[in-house]
């Protein structure tokens, strides 16, 4: 088990005729996911390095039967990309592109709050299930089959932290990316309470950052709910005020962002705490051993 | 917000206490001439879109002078002040006088807040005085609580017609990612620090969340109306006024909309004496027209040439300068620096798919901080191939002559391509393997 993709996953990426679309799913595919396609309007029914392309999302999902998509269409149009894939039925929508208007998010939020398919990202490395799965840029080979879950806003600190696992001979049941930007489709809460549901996954890592409340939501959960063991690094304890939190922001979540107090709550809720980003794996390994 | 200091901070008298004989407002010629300046703004970009993504990095913030953002509310339908910005004092007493009888308020144009602590705001009575006080303020280098010990050269000036205040009030809209939704926040409170309110009175903040697809409805805006102790004269105002708001927040896709305060006049009508937009960086490719609005005097020198090559930076007050792929890397990567007792110069992000011009770039950038005695490179490659980094690295160092210790930590996509070309490089770099030994490196060759 596993929790959002396994095996039986079939990803389609929607931008595969650009160069960084089409990098990733010839990786993907080299580490043994099952890229059954791409989509690139006016480009339907060419073949790009074996990978059948399509017009629509919607032709994509009838000709491979593809549950996951991946976007790496650029910022002007990836909301729409999302929007596209949603209404195809896609039960797994990945949103890697970076730079998404925040506006267009709230729209596309807004949009799927009543659909069945979830939303990864945007603004996100992707999702792995080592061995079986990777939707996604983060380097395939740094990952193992194990126990724990990862969980994290940060792309680069992701690795960071299955890499301390994998060194120690701890692997992953799946690394969930959920991307850096403030109005994004799956947060915290909700890939926790996937990890406490999966029976393989025994530990979780949670990886946050400064600004919102998202990290203290999680912290609720894990206080309340979770009976599996969490360790947690909150990144930009050192960031200056201002400048990536407007003050009213700051507000709207009562006064909650930065990372000593979001630290502070981590800890009242029984989360293991890393100081550092090198500790993330001792973190986890203070209250819980494989 | 530095607006709320207009009435208050001059003599310290409230401005309600204060006998402001505003009757006679006569209108001349200077409609005319505040149109012609604020023709530029109009918004007929609403709908473009470009295909080019713009230079400014993700994740940031673009801040725009007051005088700007009033032009650009002037321009949905939002009642300000009436005035206009002037670059000398002589043109100050003109437009006083065009303006009509004082009194007048006179405003430093800068970023920072709070400029009315500083002296960057001053209420004049005659055109005469408006010369005085602009000439003071021209060149003045404005401290304000949040501009640094530094300060800012004051190079713009805006003089507006005065106002007679009944009560002030605060208005914001904004993006609350807990609901992921478009919100209205209002207080009763206006012109002073809302965070003090929110800390000590939350009860005194009221929160609307609006509906994408409804916009700001009518319902809404009364209900909030309502709240603040409007009469029903003043909540109709307030349904027209808070829709053009809305309208301003979406179609110029702001992240912050601020309205501090937002005043009832002895008149009875409602007037936004101060505002404050700062605009979603990711979207500015279809605003073309505000990206313009850009003021480089007002930012880091270092941070726009960052931009230029699409690169998150931000100068700090340490000596070690970081180059790391990823925010949430690179923010750990400072984290990590003063957990070894050392302070890092600078957050850069090189980003996802940094070129070897883009890496090279950074490293000028951070050594032409004199601040830097040692740099760390870190770098976890997905998108970022780390042979990409080493090439980007042994070119940067070799053109530039990096004299300042270098320590590189690589993993990820290419790693073994990336070390073996840094070790064949002639270059004197320390490796490091792993966040902790980087750390502890750099913080010990600056040291010495």
């Amino acid at each position: 088990m596993s929790i959002m993709v396994d095996s039986n996953t079939k990803v389609i990426t929607q931008g595969i005729t650009g160069a960084t679309g089409l990098f990733h799913a010839q990786q993907c595919r080299d580490y043994g996911t099952q890229m059954v396609g791409g989509v690139t309007p006016g480009k339907g029914g060419s073949l790009i390095d074996g990978f059948p392309v399509f017009n629509t999302v919607e032709d994509a999902a009838k000709e491979t039967g593809a549950n996951a998509s991946v976007i790496y269409v650029p910022p002007v149009g990836a909301a729409d990309a999302i929007v596209e894939a949603v209404d195809a039925g896609i039960e797994l929508v990945i949103c890697i592109t970076e730079g998404v208007p925040v506006l267009d998010m709230v729209k596309v939020v807004e949009f799927m709050k009543d659909k069945p398919s979830r939303l990864i990202g945007p603004n996100c490395p992707g999702v792995i299930t080592p061995n079986q799965c990777k939707i996604g840029i983060m380097p395939g080979y740094i990952h193992k089959p194990g126990p724990v879950g990862i969980v994290s806003r940060s792309g680069t600190l992701t690795y960071e932290a299955v890499w301390q696992l994998t060194s120690r001979g701890i692997g992953q049941t799946t690394c969930v990316g959920i991307g850096g930007d403030p109005v994004n489709g799956t947060d915290f809460l909700d890939c926790l309470k996937m990890f406490e549901a999966d029976p393989l996954t025994k530990a979780v890592i949670m990886i946050g950052e400064i600004g919102g409340d998202a990290e203290e939501q999680a912290a609720e959960f894990v206080k309340h709910h979770m009976s599996k063991p969490v360790a947690a690094f909150i990144a930009g304890a050192t960031a200056p005020a201002g400048k990536r939190m407007g003050h009213a922001g700051a507000i709207i979540s009562g006064g909650k962002g930065d990372a000593v107090s979001k630290k502070a709550f981590l800890r009242e809720c029984g989360v293991s705490v890393a100081d550092s980003p090198a500790e993330m794996s001792d973190a986890l390994l203070n209250i819980w051993q494989p | 917000m530095s607006g709320s200091f207009i009435w208050t901070d001059v003599n310290g008298v409230r401005s309600s206490d204060r006998p402001f004989g505003l009757a006679s407002v006569k209108k001349r010629n200077f409609v005319k001439l505040i149109v012609t300046e604020f023709r530029r703004f109009v918004i007929h970009d609403r709908l473009s879109s470009v295909s080019f993504r713009t230079v400014i990095p993700g994740g940031l913030t673009m801040n725009i002078h007051e005088y700007q953002a009033k032009a650009i509310l002037r321009n949905f339908g939002v009642p300000v002040p009436e005035g206009h910005v002037v670059y000398n004092s002589n043109s100050a007493r003109d437009w006083a006088k065009r303006l009509g009888e004082g009194p007048y308020a006179v405003k430093a144009q800068i970023h920072a807040g709070g400029r009315g602590k500083g002296g960057g705001i001053k209420i004049a009575k005659t055109a005469d005085e408006v010369k005085q006080y602009a000439r003071e303020m021209f060149g003045m280098t404005l401290v304000t609580p949040q501009t640094g010990p530094e300060g800012k050269n004051v190079k713009r000036v805006l003089i507006e017609k005065g106002c007679s205040i009944d009560k002030e009030f605060y208005l914001s809209i904004l993006i609350d990612r807990a609901t992921n939704q478009v919100t209205f926040m209002a207080s009763a409170e206006g012109g002073v620090d809302i965070e003090e309110v929110a800390a000590k009175t939350p009860e005194k903040i009221f929160f609307e969340a609006v509906d994408p697809t409804l916009g700001m409805t009518a319902f809404q805006s009364r209900k909030i109306a309502f709240k603040l102790g409007f009469d029903i004269v003043q909540v109709k105002q307030a349904v027209t006024l808070f829709s053009n708001l809305y309208k301003v927040f979406v179609e110029a896709d702001c992240t912050l909309l601020e309205v501090n305060p937002l005043v009832l006049t002895q008149e009875g009508t409602l007037l936004c004496l101060d505002a404050k937009l700062n605009f979603d960086d990711n979207a500015l490719f279809r605003h073309l027209r505000i990206r313009d609005l850009r003021d480089y005097d007002e930012e880091d020198p270092n941070e726009i040439e960052a931009s230029q090559y699409d690169l998150s930076y931000i100068a700090l007050d340490g000596n070690i300068g970081c180059l790391v792929n990823g925010a949430g890397l690179a923010m750990a990567t400072m984290d990590i620096i003063k957990h070894y007792g050392g302070e890092p110069a600078n957050f850069l992000d090189v980003g996802g798919g940094a070129t070897i011009e883009r890496v090279t770039e950074a490293f000028k950038i951070i050594l032409s901080d004199e601040k830097v005695q040692g740099i760390l490179v870190n770098i976890f490659g997905g998108i970022m191939k780390c042979d990409v980094i080493a090439t980007g690295v042994i070119k940067a160092a070799k053109q530039i002559g990096v004299d300042v210790p270098l320590v590189v930590r690589l993993e990820g996509t290419n790693v073994k391509k990336g070390k073996q070309m840094l070790a064949e490089s002639g270059l004197n770099i320390i490796a490091a393997d792993g966040m902790a030994d980087a750390a502890e490196k750099i913080v010990k060759a600056v040291q010495g």
